[in-house]
């Protein structure tokens, strides 16, 4: 496979990594979460650039699997999956689609523009504004700092009472 | 102390403070007093110990002698162990579980930050990602102080009673030794001193806001970044180490 002319181009590959889905939020795949930081050749071997969401997420290493997964079923077998700190991933990063795939699946996608003011600087935080994936009220309050993974928060809707997890802002 | 020695223990601390108060609040897993609690406290636990595999990681290599995350984890004793004592103390109510978190990730996040432009790269990248999590951390260990502390007569007195024991086991945060010296000189991290006023300017307000008194200064108690523990470590490894152990090597 090191020749060019056989090996695929380097966008059909990122469309192939579209259909890999997020472990524990398989209604996104990996690319909508902006995990993939990078692919690229290595003279004939293909490396896959990631980002863990969380240091301690338990997801990111089945999310190497299944990517080396996905990849090989399509072909390619000389591939290394490359672990990315910096810069940290953050939820700026979840594309369009993908927050429009949150909030179809009743997750709540990450407020946009959110000041990230210093907890030395408690009194200028504002409480955000979070709409119901389900009834669009923005009548809600949080029930929990954390829900079912470290990336989330509980809310409920006071308007229509229905629980939903928040996919929080880092 | 020579750089590469200096860098390893200096390591060593980092990871070994999440390592231990992460182990600390997953002991309350299944015993929280809310499940919203029980989820909390065991997500805090877990991005303490994803950093832990990142410092502690970065330790070995730096040492050089083929030692990983789980190897300096599992398979030292507790003189080798560089925490600080304030994150072996018991959880003890969740009062005191709170006061420990709120102490510790003042100090952890200013630490972090001032890491986040370290010299040594590989430093800065970690301390970049885990002030994200310390961030959410502290600002809630920070509104369980102000809610407890300005809560119910029994919240109130239980917290402010946690605030005064755990108090001895703060000044430890900010002294220096050769290691830290070695660690300034080369632009590695700051100095634990500098930052004092600010973690004490912070803990001062949301305990006034949470109608509590802080102690006066005084003696302080200290030992762990030299590896001088209180008993509680012991325990602490007889429980995280046992399976290795027992059975050197199993794998997961």
């Amino acid at each position: 496979m090191n020749d060019s002319l056989t090996r695929p181009d380097l966008d059909e590959i990122r469309e192939w990594l579209g259909d890999v889905p997020d472990p524990e939020v398989p209604a996104v795949s990996v690319t909508d979460l902006g995990i993939v930081r990078d692919v690229r050749w290595d003279d004939d071997e293909l490396v896959v650039a990631i980002t863990p969401t969380y240091s301690g997420c338990p997801a990111t290493s089945v999310i190497a699997l299944d990517i080396e997964m996905a990849l090989r079923a399509k072909g390619l077998d000389k591939l290394r999956i490359e672990r990315r700190l910096s810069p940290p991933w953050t939820t700026d990063w979840i594309t369009q689609e993908g927050r429009q795939r949150l909030q179809a699946y009743g997750i709540a996608p990450p407020a946009e523009n959110a000041d990230k003011p210093s907890p030395f600087d408690r009194f200028l935080r504002k409480p955000l504004t979070i709409a119901c994936p389900r009834c669009g009220s923005e009548n809600t309050a949080r029930i929990s700092e954390f829900g079912s993974t470290p990336c989330k928060a509980q809310y409920q809707c006071r308007a229509c009472l229905e629980p939903f997890d928040y996919f929080k802002c880092i | 102390m020579a750089g590469q020695d200096a860098l390893f223990e200096y390591l060593l601390r980092l990871g070994d403070n999440a390592l231990i108060l992460g182990h600390r609040l997953s002991e309350w897993c299944g015993h929280s007093p809310a499940l919203e609690e029980d989820l909390a406290l065991s997500n805090v636990a877990l991005d303490l110990i994803g950093q832990t595999q990142l410092w502690l990681n970065l330790a070995g290599e730096v040492e050089g002698k083929g030692r990983n995350a789980d190897k300096l984890a599992y398979l030292r004793d507790a003189r080798d162990f560089r925490n600080v004592l304030l994150v072996e103390q018991p959880n003890g109510d969740f009062a005191v579980t709170m006061a420990r978190q709120f102490y510790f990730d003042a100090w952890h996040y200013l630490l972090l930050r001032d890491l986040s432009g370290s010299k040594d790269g590989r430093i800065a990248e970690i301390a970049a990602k885990a002030l994200k999590e310390v961030t959410y951390h502290l600002e809630r260990s920070q509104e369980w102080v102000l809610r407890l502390g300005d809560g119910t007569e029994e919240s109130h007195r239980r917290m402010q009673e946690a605030i005064d024991d755990l108090w001895v086991y703060t000044g430890e945060l900010f002294e220096a030794d050769a290691v830290d010296a070695a660690i300034i000189r080369e632009g590695l991290g700051p100095d634990p001193a500098s930052l004092r006023d600010l973690w004490l300017g912070l803990v001062r307000a949301t305990a006034e806001e949470a109608t509590l008194s802080l102690p006066q200064p005084g003696w302080v108690q200290k030992g762990g970044k030299q590896g001088l523990h209180s008993e509680h470590l012991g325990y602490i490894l007889a429980d995280l180490q046992f399976l290795q152990r027992a059975y050197p090597n199993a794998t997961w």
